[in-house]
């Protein structure tokens, strides 16, 4: 049997079920930010549900987003992003449809006065300011193959039965690799205890048959969670029924198992490229330049043996 | 869209009638980020702006005169926040701690080296640096750990796809037989057993010098990873500059012939291998040329060729020069761990370092789909476009 340096050099990935016998189905969450409404009751259901201390008081004046990043303190983050169509812009690939600014109905419950407006103009679409707000709730993404777990060197972070990534908080010693490891920026150590934390899609939840509490509390289920086979095929379906409905920017991120990190457990439908969101547009798991790194670094050891060796062949006394 | 975004780069034709909206707007809009936000911010532009990157920033620095510069980049982000974790590492441990490993790890074989070829100062001198500096590398990595009393968890498991893990059992190793090769010369007892611990650290030292680069380029930083290719080879050409420095320093002219050699040599690899590693780099090698580790970038050149030139060439006549060519290369290898280090810190507070490259290496694939005939994402992202913060 050929040995296969490339996995031999990477941990418990879901493939491999983390060496489960007998796997529960792999988990995860589907964040549909076409519905998100910022109302940021899964960050307060993250805090309240895993007794998350305060992470800052902050104001940042930006936007509504005071929350900023996802950290050790942060386990769900709601992104707030303003945008707007500028008067007289050609529109982009909505054919002749989009004039100044025009909204599409995403099925959310609209004011009287909106459906007044809406006579007249297409089906389903509504004109108004130009203007529009992003919001998207983040999360760790519990890759297919996960650096954190993979550089872990306690193996403090491990592949749960569900296919999560989750930090045994008893083992850690706080080496902080993961936080550099994490091609999302969502690891972190907690500065008074030293030890790093993350979301761990409520493990404890899981365990109970109960569903983590960030999307039990979200009310217009922009957060879903489910068996990722089945939250896969929902995404597809809905970004298709976006398409036709004339939001030809709705797209998935994260949900190929084909990507830098061989698909995420928590993936995403966006309106704007990732970046945008704060997410990087194509992540890797950089273990998987390990063999190259490896060879590099036994050939460069060898050269420095045989190099230093080489010195001692000059004359004494030279 | 994604024309506009990499207009340096490419020809700024308007794809599928897709306008191209003026960059002035994004300046206007990103000017108009309340100055609360981060410096970061205004490198990286409005909330889901395209910032303008490059040259905005160049014109800043040009005694921010009014003079308009083209940008040569673009680039989306959130608020220009970050979008990876600052390294928890902190930087006199960690960085200072790729030092001493290096110049541990070379030293041993220096030491080796020494005591066959009988020039017992040499190997004393080695063998003592090389324990001061695996006890100080040891201190720094316990101290760096969030919680040190449980940095024997380490010893936990084993996992080859942790650098981290692989080199907590190389240390296991090399530290006792490091300690054991230099006790025993020290005291002349259990001779037998020192020669055993000398080669045994001999052998291994050469790991501890090497495994610290893919330890460092095994994370997402971007200056780090971009050079996981270079780094094993450039770390090791800075281990031996320290020894060399260190066997110049400590042991009597007539002994260390082996030890100006190594400075020489592992000098001018070092600054080789480091010029060619920024170039190879792309966009994220330009923090090693920035800032404070631009700075300590451009020592590390001077004092690694001045200690192989004044140490390695004139070290050979005058103990004089051999003490400040020393000197000179274990502070040249110590401020090209310490730039390194610090340039990789800096790659992550830039959502650019971030982004850029990354969606150069979506463009490049979406091109060889489209060569292909397939459908790509890039398309798609072409559709968010009219919309702006």
């Amino acid at each position: 049997m050929a040995f296969d340096l490339a996995s031999f050099l990477r941990s418990d990935d879901p493939p491999h079920a983390g060496g489960y016998d007998d796997p529960a189905p792999r988990v995860g969450f589907f964040t549909d930010t076409s519905v998100c409404i910022g109302c940021k009751a899964c960050e307060v259901a993250c805090k309240e549900w895993n007794a998350i201390p305060e992470d800052g008081l902050e104001f940042t004046g930006m936007s509504y987003d005071n929350t900023q990043h996802l950290g050790a303190s942060t386990w769900r983050h709601v992104a707030f992003i303003e945008q707007r169509r500028p008067v007289g812009a050609p529109s982009s690939a909505r054919g002749g449809a989009a004039g100044g600014g025009t909204t599409v109905d995403l099925g959310m419950p609209a004011a009287p006065g909106e459906q007044a407006a809406d006579e007249g103009a297409q089906p389903g679409v509504v004109d108004r300011s130009g203007l529009r707000w992003l919001m998207a709730s983040d999360v760790c993404k519990h890759c297919t193959h996960a650096a954190c777990l993979d550089v872990c060197p306690t193996g403090a972070l491990f592949r749960t039965e569900f296919g999560t990534v989750v930090v045994q908080e008893d083992v850690c010693n706080g080496c902080g690799y993961c936080v550099s490891a994490c091609p999302y920026g969502v690891i972190e150590t907690r500065k008074d205890d030293g030890r790093a934390w993350k979301c761990t899609m409520c493990y404890d939840r899981l365990g109970a048959g109960q569903e983590p509490a960030c999307a039990k509390a979200c009310p217009t289920d922009s957060i879903q969670f489910g068996d990722l086979d089945e939250l896969r095929a929902r995404a597809e379906a809905r970004v298709q029924q976006l398409h036709e409905a004339g939001v030809p920017e709705a797209r998935l991120y994260g949900h190929d198992p084909d990507d830098g990190v061989g698909g995420d457990g928590a993936f995403f439908l966006l309106l704007d490229k990732p970046e945008v969101y704060g997410l990087p547009p194509d992540p890797v798991v950089t273990t998987r330049d390990l063999p190259v790194m490896w060879r590099n670094a036994a050939l460069a050891a060898g050269a420095l043996l045989t190099g230093l060796a080489a010195t001692f062949l000059g004359r004494k006394g030279q | 869209m994604t024309d506009r975004e990499h207009g340096a780069n490419e020809p700024a034709q308007p794809r599928d009638g897709i306008d191209v909206r003026h960059d002035s707007d994004a300046r206007r809009d990103s000017d108009a980020v309340p100055s609360a936000l981060t410096a970061g911010a205004e490198l990286g532009g409005g909330a889901g702006g395209r910032g303008a990157g490059g040259g905005r920033r160049k014109r800043r620095r040009g005694r921010g005169g009014e003079e308009l510069m083209v940008p040569d980049v673009t680039f989306a982000s959130y608020y220009g926040r970050p979008i990876l974790q600052k390294p928890k590492w902190e930087t006199l441990d960690i960085a200072g701690y790729l030092f001493l490993g290096g110049l541990a790890g070379s030293s041993s074989v220096l030491a080796a080296g020494a005591e066959a070829t009988g020039r017992p100062a040499l190997a004393r001198a080695c063998k003592v640096g090389s324990l001061v500096a695996i006890a100080g590398s040891a201190v720094a990595l316990v101290h760096d750990l969030g919680r040190p009393e449980r940095f024997v968890n380490m010893l936990r498991t084993i996992k080859p796809s942790s650098p981290m893990s692989v080199g907590s059992w190389i240390l296991a190793t090399y530290g006792p037989a490091a300690g054991v090769a230099a006790v025993t010369n020290v005291t002349g007892w259990f001779p037998r057993i020192g020669r055993l611990a000398t080669i045994g650290a001999a052998v291994v030292g050469p790991a501890v010098a090497a495994y610290t680069a893919p330890l460092v380029a095994d994370t997402a930083v971007p200056t780090w990873h971009a050079g996981h290719r270079e780094l094993p080879f450039l770390f090791v050409s800075s281990g031996a500059t320290a020894a060399g420095g260190l066997g110049m320093l400590a042991a009597p002219v007539a002994q260390a012939g082996p030890a100006r050699r190594a400075a020489l040599v592992g000098g001018v690899t070092e600054v080789a291998l480091t010029r060619y590693m920024e170039r190879r780099m792309g966009l994220p090698g330009e923090t090693l040329r920035q800032g404070r580790a631009g700075q300590l970038m451009r020592a590390a050149e001077l004092l690694s060729l001045g200690g192989a030139v004044v140490g390695g060439l004139g070290g050979r006549r005058w103990r004089a020069a051999a003490v400040v060519g020393g000197l000179a290369a274990l502070a040249g290898s110590a401020c090209t761990r310490f730039g390194i280090f610090e340039a990789g810190v800096a790659s992550t507070q830039d959502p650019k370092y971030t982004v850029q490259p990354q969606r150069e290496r979506l463009q490049r694939r979406a091109a060889a789909a489209t060569a292909g005939g397939s459908h790509s994402s890039e398309t798609q992202d072409g559709k968010a476009d009219g919309w702006v913060a």
